[in-house]
C-alpha cells in the first residue's frame, strides 16, 4: 500500500504535467478548467493524426477492387478503357512525373535567380514590390491559372512559341507533331509558373539564414558580389536548395485544376512536348464524378492512392531535409 | 608569398560580375511578369462581362446570352462559411495546442502531421470526403464545406502557432504568478496579444479556400440553379468558372472571366489587408 501511494504523483504528473506538485503544495481542487481545456486541445491536434490516418485507410480500401483485379499490372500498363473495362496507369504516371521534373526544371533556376536578386543585390524600393508580385502569384487559385493557361498561354504557344522550335529543334523527338498549344508544353510553363513562389520563399528564408559574417569576409577578402554569391551563399546552401525544389515537386505533382485545362486529357506517351498528355490529378478532376463502372470508380481511387503516397513521401522528404538544415543553423 | 596582379583577369572578373550581377536582375523583373499578364488579362477580360446581372442572376441556357452567377456566389459563401465553422476553431485549437503545450517529441510528430495534411493534393481530399460522405448521402453543401475544412485546419493552425510563438513568455508567467488558471492565461490573455496575427492567418486561409475548386468537383458538384438546403448539390465560384470555360459558349466564357476577375479581387484584396494589419507600427514613419 505504502508503495503504490508513493507512485501516484508520479502518475498523475504522466497524465497532467504540473498537477501534482499543486496539489501537495496548496491542496486545492483540480482546476477542471484547465484540465477540459487541456484535454479538449490534446484530443483536437490528436484527432488531425486520426484524420490522416482515415483518409489513407478510406481511399485504399476504395481502390481495392482495382488492385485485385489488375495487381501490379495497373502501374505497368496504359489502357485506360472504361468500355472494356481495362485500367493501367502508366501513362497518368508518366505524365505526372515528366511534367512535375520538367516544371521544377524550369522554375528552379529562375527561383533561385530570383531569391539571390531580392535578398542580396536588389534595393529595398525594387525588392518589395518584385517580391510582392511574387508571393501574389502563389495567391491566385489554380482555376485563374487554367483559365489564362486555356485562353491565353496556349494559343501564344501555339502561334510563336512552337512553330519556330517545330522549325529548328523538329528533328528532335521533343519538338515533333504538329503545334497544338493545349498540351505537354503548356502544363509545364503553367507548373513552373505556380511552384515558383514556393521554392522562392524557402530559398529566400534559407539565404537569409545565412551569417552576414561569411557575406562579409568573402567581399573583404576581395571578391566581388558574384563571387560572394557564389561562395558565401549558394555554396553552403546546397541542402536548403534541395529541400525547396523537392516542395516544389510536391506541389507540381498534386497540383489539378490548371493543368487539367491546358494539358489536353489524353492518356499518351510521347516523347514529345507538343502531344496532350494526363497526369494522375487531372484524370480525376475529368473522371471522377461521371465514372461509369464501379471499377472505373475504383480504379480511379487506386489513382488517387497512389498520388497520395507519393505525395506524402515527397513531402516528409522535404520537410525532414528543412528542418535539418535549420536545426545546423541553430546549433551552429 | 607574392602574387602578381593580373590585369587581364582583374577585368575578366569585372565584367563576369557585371553579366551575373545583370542576368540576376532580368530573371528577377521575368519572374515578376506572369503575375503582371495573369492580372492585366483577368481584369481587361472580366471587366467587360461585370455587370449587376453578374451579380443578381442565375446562369441563362447555354448559348443563351446574359445571365449571371448569383447561386455560385451565394453557394461559394456558404460553403466556405461551413468549412470555416468547422475549420477555424479546429485549426487555432491545434495551433495553440501546439505553441501553449506540448513539448518535445509529441509535438515535433504533430507538427509533422499538420504539415503533411497541408501538402496533401486538395484532389485527394476531395476524394477522400467522397468515400466517407458523398457516397452515403449524396452531393451535398456539407460535404464541400467538410473538404475546404481540411483543407483550412492546417493552415489556420500553423499560422497560429506562429503568432502565438511571438508573444513573449514573461507575458505568460505574470499571468500565471497572479494565480489566473493555465487555461484563462492562454485565452484571455495570450491569444488576445497575438489577435492580429491570427485574425491575418484566418482570412488567407479563408482566400485560400474561396479559390479551391478541385475537392469540390464531386463533393458539392454544382448546380444551374439556387439551392434549396445545404443537402443539395451546390454551385461555387470556382467550380462555374469550371464548367463555363470548357463549354465553349462565347457568353459563359466571358463570364468565366468576370468570375475569375472576382476571386482574384477578392484574394489579392485580403492579401493586401492582411499586409497592411500585420506592418509593425512606427516603421512606416522610419522610412
Amino acid at each position: 500500500m505504502e508503495v503504490v501511494s508513493k507512485w501516484i504523483p508520479f502518475v498523475l504528473e504522466r497524465i497532467m504535467p504540473g498537477i501534482s506538485s499543486a496539489r501537495r503544495i496548496r491542496r486545492r481542487e483540480v482546476n477542471w478548467g484547465d484540465r477540459v481545456f487541456y484535454y479538449g486541445l490534446k484530443a483536437s491536434a490528436w484527432a488531425l493524426g486520426a484524420l490522416l490516418l482515415s483518409m489513407i485507410f478510406l481511399i485504399w480500401k476504395m481502390s481495392l477492387p482495382a488492385f485485385h483485379q489488375f495487381g501490379w499490372r495497373f502501374f505497368i500498363t496504359n489502357d485506360w478503357n472504361s468500355v472494356t473495362g481495362e485500367f493501367g496507369a502508366l501513362a497518368l504516371i508518366y505524365g505526372t512525373v515528366v511534367s512535375s521534373l520538367a516544371a521544377i526544371g524550369l522554375a528552379v533556376p529562375v527561383s533561385v535567380a530570383v531569391a539571390l536578386f531580392l535578398n542580396e543585390l536588389a534595393p529595398e524600393w525594387l525588392s518589395r514590390p518584385l517580391g510582392f508580385f511574387i508571393e501574389m502569384l502563389a495567391a491566385i487559385p489554380s482555376i485563374v491559372y487554367g483559365l489564362w493557361g486555356l485562353f491565353v498561354l496556349a494559343p501564344f504557344l501555339r502561334n510563336y512559341i512552337q512553330p519556330p522550335l517545330a522549325d529548328y529543334l523538329g528533328f528532335t523527338p521533343l519538338f515533333s507533331g504538329p503545334p497544338m498549344g493545349v498540351g505537354m508544353m503548356a502544363a509545364v510553363v503553367i507548373l513552373a509558373i505556380m511552384i515558383m513562389p514556393t521554392i522562392t520563399a524557402i530559398c529566400r528564408e534559407v539565404f537569409r539564414a545565412i551569417p552576414r559574417s561569411n557575406k562579409e569576409a568573402a567581399l573583404g577578402l576581395g571578391a566581388t558580389r558574384w563571387e560572394m554569391l557564389k561562395i558565401a551563399v549558394l555554396r553552403s546552401s546546397h541542402t536548403g536548395i534541395l529541400g525547396a525544389t523537392i516542395l516544389g515537386l510536391g506541389r507540381a505533382l498534386g497540383e489539378t485544376m490548371a493543368v487539367t485545362m491546358v494539358i489536353g486529357n489524353n492518356p499518351l506517351i510521347s516523347a514529345s512536348f507538343f502531344s496532350s498528355g494526363q497526369t494522375m490529378a487531372s484524370i480525376l478532376a475529368n473522371q471522377y464524378a461521371e465514372a461509369d463502372s464501379l471499377l472505373q470508380l475504383s480504379a480511379l481511387s487506386a489513382v488517387a492512392f497512389t498520388l497520395f503516397l507519393v505525395s506524402l513521401l515527397i513531402n516528409g522528404l522535404a520537410r525532414l531535409i528543412v528542418w535539418r538544415v535549420h536545426s545546423q543553423y541553430k546549433s551552429g | 608569398m607574392i602574387v602578381k596582379r593580373n590585369p587581364l583577369r582583374e577585368k575578366k572578373r569585372r565584367w563576369l560580375n557585371r553579366f551575373a550581377i545583370c542576368s540576376l536582375a532580368g530573371i528577377s523583373l521575368l519572374g515578376a511578369l506572369p503575375f503582371l499578364f495573369i492580372s492585366v488579362y483577368v481584369v481587361s477580360m472580366g471587366f467587360g462581362a461585370l455587370n449587376w446581372d453578374f451579380f443578381t442572376m442565375i446562369p441563362k441556357g447555354p448559348g443563351e446570352a446574359g445571365g449571371g452567377m448569383a447561386n455560385s456566389i451565394l453557394g461559394s459563401g456558404a460553403l466556405i462559411f461551413l468549412g470555416s465553422i468547422g475549420g477555424i476553431p479546429w485549426g487555432m485549437a491545434v495551433g495553440i495546442y501546439l505553441s501553449e503545450y506540448s513539448r518535445g517529441k509529441t509535438s515535433k510528430i504533430l507538427r509533422f502531421v499538420v504539415d503533411l495534411l497541408a501538402s496533401v493534393p486538395s484532389i485527394v481530399i476531395g476524394i477522400f470526403i467522397y468515400g466517407l460522405i458523398v457516397m452515403r448521402y449524396g452531393f451535398s453543401a456539407y460535404a464541400g464545406g467538410a473538404s475546404l475544412m481540411m483543407i483550412m485546419i492546417p493552415v489556420v493552425a500553423r499560422s497560429t502557432e506562429e503568432m502565438l510563438k511571438l508573444v513573449p513568455g514573461h507575458i505568460r508567467e505574470a499571468g500565471l504568478a497572479l494565480g489566473i488558471p493555465r487555461w484563462k492565461v492562454v485565452l484571455r490573455i495570450v491569444v488576445p496579444g497575438a489577435k492580429m496575427g491570427i485574425i491575418t492567418g484566418v482570412m488567407l486561409a479563408v482566400a485560400r479556400v474561396a479559390g479551391e475548386t478541385a475537392p469540390l468537383l464531386f463533393t458539392s458538384f454544382g448546380n444551374q440553379f439556387h439551392s434549396r438546403s445545404l443537402g443539395q448539390a451546390t454551385a461555387s465560384m470556382p467550380v462555374q468558372i469550371y464548367t463555363f470555360a470548357k463549354s465553349g459558349f462565347y457568353d459563359w466564357e466571358r463570364q468565366a472571366w468576370a468570375g475569375a476577375l472576382v476571386l482574384v479581387l477578392f484574394v489579392v484584396v485580403i492579401n493586401l489587408f492582411t499586409r497592411i494589419l500585420l506592418r509593425p507600427r512606427g516603421v512606416g514613419n522610419e522610412h
